[in-house]
């Protein structure tokens, strides 16, 4: 007896008076649910397949179509719930580790929707963000803890390198080959337009993608993948990646099989070889490795260019930091457990690592007590998904943001969370080129402009509110933080009152 | 150009290099000064006494004789170009390197070789005239490392955990044994002719080098090791 432990998460309903069996759907959906039958002339689904991405709802001309979630149920338990079962159907037919896509979908708290912004009444007054001047540009870098002057009482104005970005909002490291080239060139086009930058991930620079050098941030992982010293040169600063708060402290393995074409020449090893990026890098056992690693990259590139070292939130993250921020790197990228992914172990997904909230208020607090704050920057990721939430994470003391997820999304990702299977409908997660080519660079680019700009507004326009005409200004300002429904040890974390306080 | 190093800080000798015009470098009084050619190209430089962690790093095409030992992770994510060391070297001895070549006449410490890769027409060579740590050849994705185990008391030359997660490249071991830990995913084998011939031309450049006998070298045991491409991780992972 053939038995069958997998019900199909999803259903697909079609409403069988609105299908003009126009085949779009099947054409669309590269998962293969849709197909038509020629027999009985009718469009069938195979639910089974599906992942919920949404591509043959957006594309069908009649609205004919809609994604349910199925009501399969085992019996109702509250401890044994259906993806645990489900979980360990799959495990036990295949003895396979449980890969996932995207960041920690679970039911976390999220501190950000537990922090209230302030706003100015009466004894100080709010800014109209539209008619008066609001600064969004930051510089991140070391900054100077004092003033000195030469022989001649002349301010020494000589500055470590800085990046200048025109709002406090980066696009966090994404490499190709994880997302196609069409979603790279979209993200190198829009930050050239907003004047900031985008982050190439571990994979290496496209060579089409080098004239977007000022706006980029080449990454050095364990795997040093399509590092050498042009790719050195292209960018405006070098990310050496630790760790990746989807999937702190394990390595990646891109397979041979994935390793075609372009991406084997951006990445600099040959086709069919698998990619594969240890846990550690293999140089870097101490702070002073890492500091050897930092010099070695400043050497390289003559001092001109600011080294962010990117660190997953864990549990001795303050610490963590304090060490990056004697070790000679620029900037410090702190990437929560909510943090997007192209694949990761489900368990490390969702069981790893801290909230970027209480990561960035301890860092901050930990740099401020020594008296290092002023050694680094600190670029806050891993789940900002809005406007409100960057306002949030520079009040706690970031300098700037990370963010992917939500890049992806404007880009017209659905959050399926199945990036992993190579097959995005939306030409973002894939390297298929009937795929990719769904995805136009120009309107993607268009859309994540639309995006930063929005949010830029609306950053101008809380800022406001509150008074403060720059995110300088912002910067670690607690005060204008409350807590709602936090119990004594999150506020002492987050370094914040109660609302009502 | 001939600096004198004893007293300079590594920026300071570092810059003074890549300021220079003159091809030819000679390093003096080397103290362990640290990033040596990071990222250099196009010079010749020698080194008298002791270089310092990361020497030759992303170096993308000069040669760099030491006449000493040197530190750890030299030529560290090199592309091209060739560095001699008359003595031994240090832990991670070129570490992900892409092209190029490194000459150890001595001894290398732990991870030597580690993640190299080859690309195109860039073959990365790392010859160890001595023995080599443990961790040898970790995650070796391409490219060739060669011990020849000179004056090694240890038989295979070799420590624990040689070629760990190696997916590509060769590592060949002139020597008795195969490692007693050879893990499943790679296959030892006796080298024959034709994997001879592919090493004949490294080993001449080492032995014209260091002033060694190529035919004696040659005349002993070797055997190569190859990732089992039969026996890779795969189905190691199920969707979710």
């Amino acid at each position: 007896m053939v038995m069958n432990l997998f019900y199909p998460e999803y259903e697909v309903i079609r409403n069988k008076g609105k299908c003009i069996n126009c085949k779009i759907c099947q054409n669309e959906c590269a998962n293969e649910v849709h197909n038509y039958n020629d027999k009985l002339k009718i469009m069938t689904d195979d639910s089974m397949k599906c992942v919920n991405c949404h591509r043959c709802i957006a594309t069908c001309p009649t609205n004919a179509l809609k994604i349910v979630k199925a009501d399969y149920t085992f019996k109702q338990n509250s401890n044994w719930t259906k993806s645990t079962i489900e979980e360990i159907y799959k495990q036990s037919s295949s003895g396979g580790v449980l890969l996932s896509s995207m960041g920690n979908p679970n039911d976390y708290p999220v501190y950000w929707d537990k922090i209230l912004i302030n706003a100015s009444q009466v004894t100080n007054p709010p800014i109209d963000s539209l008619r008066e001047p609001m600064e969004t540009k930051v510089f991140l870098g070391k900054k100077s803890n004092k003033i000195s002057r030469d022989e001649n009482g002349k301010l020494i104005t000589k500055l470590e390198p800085q990046l200048e970005i025109a709002a406090p909002i980066m696009f966090a490291a994404m490499s190709y080959g994880s997302i196609s080239y069409n979603a790279h060139e979209a993200l190198a086009k829009a930050s050239e337009q907003l004047g900031i930058l985008y982050n190439t991930g571990e994979g290496g620079l496209h060579n089409k993608l080098y004239k977007y050098g000022k706006n980029t941030i080449v990454q050095v992982a364990s795997g040093r993948f399509g590092v050498y010293k042009d790719y050195l040169e292209a960018g405006a600063a070098i990310e050496i990646k630790i760790g990746q708060g989807a999937k702190p402290g394990i390595g990646g393995h891109l397979p041979g099989s994935k390793i075609v074409g372009d991406i084997s020449e951006t990445r600099m090893i040959p086709e069919g070889s698998s990619a594969i990026s240890p846990a550690p890098h293999h140089d870097i056992y101490s702070i002073e490795d890492l500091r050897q690693l930092i010099y070695s990259l400043k050497e390289a590139t003559e001092y001109k260019k600011p080294i962010i070292v990117k660190v997953a939130a864990v549990h001795n993250i303050a610490a963590i930091a304090s060490g990056i921020a004697r070790s000679g790197a620029d900037i410090i990228a702190i990437d929560g457990f909510r943090g997007g992914t192209g694949a990761a172990p489900t368990r490390i997904r969702d069981n790893v690592g801290i909230p970027i909230e209480l990561a960035l208020a301890s860092v901050d607090q930990r740099l401020r007590e020594e008296g290092i704050r002023g050694n680094i920057s600190i670029i806050a990721g891993g789940s900002i998904r809005n406007s409100a939430d960057i306002i949030k994470a520079i009040a706690l003391g970031a300098d700037a943001v990370y963010i992917a997820t939500a890049a992806l999304i404007s880009l017209g990702c659905h959050l399926c969370r199945s990036c992993h299977l190579g097959k995005c409908n939306w030409g973002i997660a894939t390297q298929q080129p009937e795929l990719v080519e769904r995805l136009d660079s120009n309107d993607g680019c268009t859309k994540l402009y639309n995006l930063i700009t929005a949010w830029k507004n609306e950053i101008k326009e809380m800022m406001g509110g509150m008074g403060i005409n720059s995110v300088e200004a912002l910067k670690g300002n607690r005060l204008m933080l409350r807590g709602i429904g936090l119990n004594e040890k999150e506020l002492e974390i987050l370094g914040i009152k109660h609302a009502g306080e | 150009m001939e600096i004198q190093s004893s007293n300079l800080h590594f920026k300071e000798l570092n810059d003074t290099i890549k300021s220079s015009s003159d091809k030819i470098i000679n390093i003096k009084d080397c103290i362990g000064q640290r990033y040596i050619g990071s990222g250099l190209s196009n010079k010749d430089i020698t080194i008298e006494g002791v270089p310092g962690n990361a020497l030759g790093s992303y170096l993308n095409g000069s040669n760099i004789i030491v006449k000493a030992n040197v530190q750890d992770a030299v030529g560290n994510t090199m592309n091209a170009g060739n560095i001699f060391v008359h003595g031994s070297s240090g832990d991670a001895t070129g570490y992900a390197m892409r092209g190029g070549k490194i000459y150890v006449k001595g001894n290398a410490g732990y991870r030597a070789g580690i993640h190299m890769k080859a690309y195109k027409d860039k073959l990365p060579v790392l010859v160890i005239g001595g023995a080599a740590g443990s961790f040898l050849g970790e995650y070796q994705s391409g490219g060739l490392i060669i011990v020849l185990g000179l004056g090694a008391t240890n038989d295979p030359p070799v420590g624990f955990f040689c070629s760990t997660g190696m997916h590509g490249g060769k590592i060949y071991l002139r020597c008795n044994n195969l490692p007693i830990d050879l893990p499943s995913h790679v296959l030892g084998k006796t080298a024959d002719e034709s994997d001879m011939n592919d090493i004949s031309e490294y080993i001449s450049e080492f032995c014209d080098e260091f002033g060694l006998s190529k035919e004696e070298i040659l005349s002993h045991n070797f055997y190569v090791l190859t990732p089992n491409l039969e026996n890779q991780y795969n189905q190691l992972y199920i969707n979710n």
